[in-house]
């Protein structure tokens, strides 16, 4: 406590902003009551007397999560299957959509949003499948998030539209914590860069409903341990459903575009009983 | 480094919060932050640093409460704390993905004055 004005108990952190250019003196029994001179000068934070606690409890992406259900709920209303594309830079998003919206084109209406922190060159790229884009560029901002989606969904014609792709921005660490109202989270990673990609991001790889090993036409150029990216993929992420594409060579393609077609029927059945 | 987005997602709900209840400083705010929530707790403690210069907040302490990830077998119909980010039981080997704790991301209280 200081002897000189009675200011007590602050919180440690602000003991070091709390700057005394007095000395203080020894405690002494003081019973008797007068002034004390006040000439000195230094910053009163605040008083215990005037502290309280306001208890929130709060999850802090709540705004995101709700915008996130919303979005939801619009795609479900609507019978779209929303894919949520993850990857690091590079790794075959774009050439990944742009061939599966290509062969789904004459079964199936598509529709894509593409994020990137500048330039509109992904979705230049995915208009060629014929699906509709719109383009996404986020300035600084690592990850894609619920509201820049719902945005998106205003400036879109999705009449008709049944699978919607949103590839989010290259990145494996911050997409992960942003729900953007999709039904299947897809997270791809290319032979190139290594089999041991979900032991390096298991909070990305543990969110996945669908593991896509891409660009599988490089595997043997690079050597790539294919049973042992199985294994640490089923480690890291024993839920998800595991797929080895190219979409340069179409190998795998069938595959993957079947499960879009089943996570669609699912969908449907999901919107028939509400 | 979305921790600055988290942190400004968390200042405007502390900052709403605050002076609808009549206060115009922010002391401390305590926040619990899951292990498998993809956040960084120093990235955090710079994003605050950062966002709070000129706020009502600028001289508050970021309490941050670590909380463990705890899974959940299915087959051993129990909980269970895993060592590493391989989620195996430890009675019977099961991998699991099923997660009871450690995504929080919570703003659980402030002191304000």
């Amino acid at each position: 406590m200081c002897q000189d004005c009675g200011c007590s108990d602050f919180p440690e952190e602000m003991v070091k902003i709390h700057v005394h250019d007095h000395s203080h003196d020894h405690d002494h029994p003081h019973p008797h009551n007068h002034e004390h001179p006040h000439d000195h000068h230094h910053e009163h934070i605040a008083l215990d007397r005037d502290r309280r606690t306001i208890t929130i409890s709060q999850s802090i992406l709540s705004q995101n999560d709700r915008l996130a259900e919303r979005n939801r709920g619009y795609f479900i209303a609507k019978g779209i299957s929303v894919l949520n594309v993850l990857s690091s830079p590079g790794a075959g998003k774009t050439a990944l959509l742009e061939r599966t919206m290509t062969e789904l084109r004459d079964c199936l209406k598509s529709a894509i949003i593409v994020g990137d922190l500048a330039t509109d060159n992904d979705a230049q790229r995915l208009r060629r499948s014929g699906a509709e884009v719109i383009q996404i560029t986020t300035g600084s901002v690592c990850h894609l998030e619920a509201e820049m989606i719902a945005k998106a969904l205003q400036q879109m014609h999705l009449d008709g539209v049944k699978l919607l792709a949103i590839e989010n921005v290259g990145n494996l660490v911050c997409p992960a914590a942003y729900d953007l109202g999709e039904n299947l989270r897809v997270v791809l990673f290319s032979v190139t860069e290594g089999e041991d990609k979900p032991l390096k991001y298991p909070v990305m790889f543990k969110t996945a409903d669908i593991v896509l090993i891409s660009k599988i036409d490089l595997a043997e150029v690079v050597e790539f341990n294919r049973e042992l990216a199985l294994h640490n993929i089923r480690q890291i992420a024993p839920q998800a459903k595991i797929l080895e594409v190219s979409a340069k060579t179409g190998l795998g393609m069938q595959d993957w575009c079947q499960l879009l077609q089943q996570s669609l029927n699912s969908l449907e059945a999901i919107g028939d009983n509400i | 480094m979305h921790e600055v987005s988290i942190i400004q997602s968390m200042l405007d709900l502390a900052f709403d919060r605050a002076l609808s209840q009549g206060a115009n400083h922010i002391h401390q705010l305590s926040l619990r932050v899951g292990a498998i929530s993809g956040v960084v707790p120093e990235a955090l403690q710079f994003a605050f640093d950062s966002c709070t210069v000129g706020t009502i907040a600028s001289d508050a302490k970021l309490e941050i409460e670590w909380v463990k990830a705890i899974c959940y077998c299915p087959q051993c119909h129990a909980e269970f704390t895993p060592d590493d980010w391989v989620y195996v039981c430890p009675r019977c080997e099961h991998l699991t993905h099923e997660i009871r704790q450690g995504r929080e991301l919570q703003l659980v209280s402030l002191e304000v004055s």
